[in-house]
């Protein structure tokens, strides 16, 4: 029984509820989040919109199948507890999907009142509900199951890594994930900025997780400290998930690329967001300086945003975007390109770097561009970029950050024999199982897709899970039979 | 956390610390490295392994007080621990039959010159190893590479130690008299390139370990980067030794002097209350030791 009191088409004449945010005159010079979330009454009138489709496209379109719906009928009843607990169901990192999620391509993009007006603001919900648990204190935390002996080491603590580890905790498997860094939470800590999504969330979502039985390790590489066969031989593992993400940063390969003030956008944002150099003293990481000065980042997706605006709250005189295509290519979130364009930041469109030039002492003092204009489709079905001759121009910038994506980190790969990859580096997995080439070991998030997003991240770590354990039950069988042909 | 089991001066400014890391001892070989972090608000630092014991468990390093975090890693004693230590990272040293190799060092390189100079003398190379520092109280394990080398040869700037004068001098003699196979350099970027430009014309195969900055130490930020036969190099994850004749080091240099501002910054903040800080770093790492404590309570229920 619903417990919405509204009629359809009342509920289709109520406005979207816009999210409350920081102005941007003001967090344009700050770190604090941005967004900073709805209230109960903002809850209840946005969730009152959703009209309880028989066949709910948003759950389709939600890559770990959140019951959107029954999640949507609590918030009306006002039981945001049980709404938590609901999401927590399919999704072990609420808080954080409901900050970073690319709605748009995804739930919200399932939605039927999205077809003829604006859909309802599930991501701005599922925030809701997983900020009103964490403020509650408590965590709507599953029961505890009995315990299979099976033990399995999870590769990595980004969104592939905790996603799998809160369900294979759930079906009674003990649990361990290494983590190459000093802190948990792999890209969520190091990539996405402290604007956009707080550490202490992170650190939340991890702590329910050791609570409910997942045991951390950091500053552990797999494939130095320790490889993959030696877990299983030596440690007694049964299972590995492999989740270690994107790995390398490409670079343009253009002149100049070594001049100080040059950052790929992961060094970048590490420094800031890991090492917390933005809090320069008090945190000893050093970043190369920002403030009063021209910062340039290279690319056009989410990274390339994070960057810039990072770039822009340290202090930057300008913070523009060079992108090598147009505005309706760019892989970006809407949400954060809204928010750049804000708070001040430039979007030069259509401009590709040929070089970098510096001054004697080998520090950036400016960047050549052409010019470009769109040409015939590429694989990727977007319009490619073609130079326009003769069209050179000089920008001056202290600091130019590349965003133009990553490519698979080796180290895994070549410290595991049996594991096979693909032409292009990356894991080779089972796209119904994420299972490897080698007994036992499964793959899933960047580390086999290439760079994408936090949920389809998730998304693997919960089909890992799965197949894990249907593993792992494959093995107690094998072990039944193979005592009964001993017996015989 | 990794407990400091025993910490000693080696020289002025110099320290060699016994840190319990039992999955890094295990694995490491010569040439790798380690990243430490002191505390939660600490820089990640490359530092060299220069010995481990894997049935106690321990890794050796030795830290020069040159920055901030060097200088506060030196005022720890035994019984400190610091927060975080990774590794090994980078490749092993190539350890191989060449016939005569010599091993040249500069001050605190030679704490990274000498397990690789112990392992090509085990590979059955003749060793010979070539010491160098400014001055005589700035010489370290210099009994220890004596141990593991057929021929050694102190140099200082000063002359108080050894012979006066540079280590290329006496590399250049022994060069000269075509007695030399393969040259491992390691120490400031001066001596490596002058090593470099030396070996180079005569194609003797000389290797050097790059001390570039580094962030995560696994690929992953690229700011170690190096131009090496002009193509970009990762000195985290293709180091850190790389061919001598391919470096350019002009831009080694000059990327590591990319936060000089800021390291002044840093030290100028720590030398205003050295004792302060150190307290203050003890304190955070008591607070993570409890920490630590009260997850295990957890586990356990």
């Amino acid at each position: 029984m619903s417990n919405n009191p509204l009629p359809n088409k009342e509920r289709i004449k109520l406005p979207r509820q816009k999210m409350p945010e920081q102005l941007a005159q003001i967090r344009a010079h700050n770190f604090q989040e941005v967004n900073t979330g709805f209230d109960p009454e903002q809850a209840r009138q946005e969730s009152l919109r959703c009209i309880e489709c028989g066949k709910p496209g948003c759950m389709d379109k939600c890559p770990v199948s959140v019951d959107v719906k029954t999640v949507m009928d609590l918030i009306v009843r006002g039981d945001y507890m049980g709404a938590a607990a609901k999401v927590r169901e399919d999704n072990a990192l609420p808080a954080i999907t409901g900050r970073v999620c690319p709605v748009e391509d995804q739930c919200e993009s399932g939605c039927v009142l999205g077809k003829k007006g604006e859909s309802v603001g599930i991501a701005y919900l599922e925030r809701f509900v997983a900020d009103w648990e964490r403020s509650s204190g408590q965590f709507g935390l599953p029961k505890n199951v009995a315990p299979t002996g099976k033990k399995v080491a999870i590769i990595g603590s980004g969104p592939a890594g905790l996603a799998c580890a809160g369900d294979l905790i759930q079906m009674g498997h003990q649990v361990h994930v290494f983590e190459a860094l000093h802190e948990l939470g792999g890209v969520l800590i190091y990539g996405i900025p402290e604007f956009r999504l707080p550490k202490d969330i992170v650190a939340h979502e991890v702590q329910a997780l050791r609570l409910r039985g997942v045991e951390f390790e950091t500053n552990v590489v797999v494939g130095k400290t320790v490889t993959i066969d030696e877990l299983f031989n030596e440690e007694g593992y049964h299972a590995a998930f492999v989740a270690t993400g994107a790995g390398l940063p490409r670079f343009l390969n253009v002149l100049g690329e070594h001049l100080n003030g040059i950052y790929s956008a992961n060094e970048f944002l590490t420094r800031v967001n890991l090492m917390r150099a933005y809090r320069f003293p008090e945190f000893d990481e050093p970043l190369y300086p920002c403030k009063d000065r021209d910062v340039v980042v290279i690319g056009g997706g989410n990274t390339a945003m994070d960057a810039v605006r990072s770039a822009l709250r340290l202090g930057a005189k300008t913070a523009s975007i060079l992108y090598r295509r147009t505005e309706t290519e760019m892989p970006a979130r809407v949400e954060e390109v809204h928010h750049a364009k804000d708070e001040g930041i430039r979007f030069e469109m259509l401009v590709n770097p040929v070089e970098f030039r510096g001054d004697e002492k080998g520090n950036l003092k400016s960047v050549i561009c052409t010019r470009m204009e769109l040409g015939e489709p590429d694989d990727s079905g977007r319009r490619s970029p073609v130079t326009i001759k003769g069209s050179e121009f000089d920008t001056p910038c202290s600091v130019a950050i590349i965003a133009a994506g990553t490519s698979a980190n080796p180290l895994i790969q070549s410290s595991t024999p049996g594991l096979q990859v693909t032409k292009r580096g990356y894991i080779a997995a089972n796209d119904d199982t994420l299972a490897t080439s080698k007994t036992g070991v499964f793959a899933g998030g960047d580390i086999v897709t290439g760079g994408a997003t936090v949920i389809l991240a998730m998304g693997a770590g919960r089909k890992a899970a799965k197949s894990i354990n249907d593993y792992l039950h494959s093995l107690n069988a094998a072990a039944v039979e193979t005592a009964k042909a001993v017996a015989d | 956390m990794f407990p400091i089991i025993a910490a000693r001066p080696l020289a002025r400014g110099i320290k060699l610390f016994e840190i319990k890391a039992p999955r890094i001892a295990k694995k490491q070989k010569p040439g790798q490295f380690v990243i430490v972090r002191l505390d939660d608000s600490g820089e990640r630092i490359p530092l060299t392994i220069a010995d481990a014991n894997p049935d106690a468990g321990t890794v050796t390093i030795v830290v020069q007080a040159i920055g901030k975090t060097t200088m506060l890693f030196s005022m720890l004693e035994a019984g400190d621990s610091i927060l975080d230590v990774v590794g090994p990272l980078g490749k092993p040293s190539e350890i191989e039959k060449f016939g005569t190799a010599v091993v040249v060092s500069g001050s605190v390189g030679t704490a990274m010159a000498y397990p690789t100079a112990r392992e090509l003398k085990r590979a059955g190379n003749k060793v010979i190893s070539i010491v160098g520092a400014r001055s005589k109280d700035l010489l370290v394990l210099e009994d220890a590479v004596r141990e593991v080398s057929d021929e050694t040869y102190v140099m200082t700037d000063d002359g108080t130690a050894g012979q006066k004068g540079l280590v290329t001098e006496k590399l250049k003699e022994l060069v000269d008299a075509g007695l030399v196979d393969y040259v491992l350099a390691v120490g400031p970027v001066p001596m490596m390139r002058a090593v470099a430009n030396l070996t180079s014309p005569q194609h003797i195969k000389t290797m050097v370990s790059l001390n570039s900055i580094m962030v995560d130490g696994t690929g992953m930020c690229g700011g170690c980067r190096v131009l090496v036969n002009n193509s970009s190099q990762f000195a985290c994850v293709d180091g850190p030794e790389f061919d001598a004749s391919q470096v350019n080091f002009d831009v080694l240099m000059q990327r590591n002097n990319m936060y000089r501002e800021q390291e002044k910054q840093s030290i100028e903040r720590l030398q205003a209350d050295p004792e302060g800080q150190l307290k203050q770093l003890r304190e955070n790492l008591h607070h993570h030791e409890c920490a630590a404590l009260a997850t295990e309570v957890v586990h356990e229920q």
